[in-house]
């Protein structure tokens, strides 16, 4: 299944157009993403290093959890509305884009590493909220959040880069892996 | 004083080139900009917020200051050391850039503001409420101006 179909429709409403050809908003909306990071990732970090023990030791897990939960929700939130309105700016390019593509894939992995963290060992929060060195299971979570949220940054950053784009000659794994076809290429 | 030649000097010196003439080295060291500026927002944050009676109310704000304070140094020398290799590749475009005067000038009185009246406010149990508020206030505009001036280089030119 491809969504270059959707992706070529979006780019030909009013709105795309709009926000692609715009002098400040594409700036102003990209700006907001990037300082939005300070928010959401920077209180996800401090979760994260609660989880593994390495900061916050004498506080409360499920304390943190709380009191930086709706931050991190407010940020996110900031993150995806501006997230959607820089592919909606530029979706064929976006969506062929490895970067993008490679981004996509770990956020999933950090939702599905939320939702297993909240599904599970979080449940029994009351018995190791405290602790200054939270069970293995725990650790491991915050880790591994630290680690994929890092990279979705970097593959964000890296967005902005053409090395890998449609419109010039690439190798048959990066054709592949952008959904690249030779006529894309032609175009 | 003109600093023309001074800027001019960090485009041709030995990292300047370096930087530039790499194909990922700009790409990379930007990256690492990136973490670093979480990790700095996550700091600057956890105390600020704390300050405005928001975030983790239930500790002191001198604990959470002590907490947040490895990763704020850490986070500001890897954002100083990445910055200098990004600002080298292309000094010459940043002498002439408003937002990069903008932000090297807030952050040198951000920096300060922070790392004396900001930090004695947040370590002094005796500090009032209305004092750490507009303390938090002032760090929290200060940090802003420095990251949106720093994206706004990039735009500009």
């Amino acid at each position: 299944m491809s969504l270059l179909p959707f992706c070529e429709w979006l780019a030909g409403t009013p709105g795309s157009i709009a926000l692609h050809e715009s002098l400040f908003m594409y700036p102003l909306i990209e700006s907001v993403h990037v300082l939005t990071l300070c928010l959401f990732v920077g209180m996800t970090m401090m979760l994260d290093l609660r989880l593994t023990g390495l900061a916050l030791r004498k506080v409360p897990v499920v304390d943190v959890v709380e009191r930086l939960q709706p931050w991190m929700f407010l940020g996110f939130a900031v993150m995806v509305v501006s997230g959607v309105l820089l592919f909606y700016a530029i979706p064929i390019r976006s969506y062929q884009n490895i970067f993008f593509r490679t981004k996509c894939i770990f956020l999933v992995l950090a939702g599905v590493n939320a939702l297993t963290f909240h599904t599970g060992v979080f449940r029994k929060i009351s018995s190791w909220s405290r602790d200054a060195e939270p069970p293995a299971r725990a650790r491991f979570a915050g880790m591994a959040s630290l680690f994929l949220w890092a990279v979705v940054i970097v593959t964000g950053r890296m967005i902005a880069y053409n090395w890998f784009d449609c419109d010039k000659p690439q190798p048959r794994w990066v054709q592949v892996a952008t959904g690249c076809s030779s006529d894309a290429q032609q175009q | 004083m003109n600093l023309l030649p001074w800027f001019q000097w960090c485009e041709e010196s030995g990292l300047g080139r370096a930087v530039r003439e790499s194909v990922w080295a700009f790409a990379v060291i930007e990256s690492v900009h990136l973490l670093a500026l979480a990790t700095m927002g996550g700091a600057v944050l956890l105390v600020d917020l704390r300050m405005l009676n928001l975030g983790l109310r239930q500790r002191p704000v001198a604990e959470l200051a002590g907490e947040a304070r490895p990763f704020q140094n850490a986070a500001l020398i890897v954002l100083v050391l990445s910055g200098i290799g990004l600002f080298a590749s292309e000094a010459t475009k940043c002498y002439y850039s408003v937002p990069f005067s903008v932000k090297i000038a807030t952050l040198f009185v951000a920096t300060t503001f922070t790392y004396t009246i900001r930090r004695r406010v947040a370590s002094s149990p005796d500090s009032s409420d209305t004092t750490r508020m507009a303390v938090a206030l002032v760090s929290v505009t200060l940090w802003f101006i420095v990251a949106a001036a720093g994206r706004w280089i990039g735009f500009s030119g």
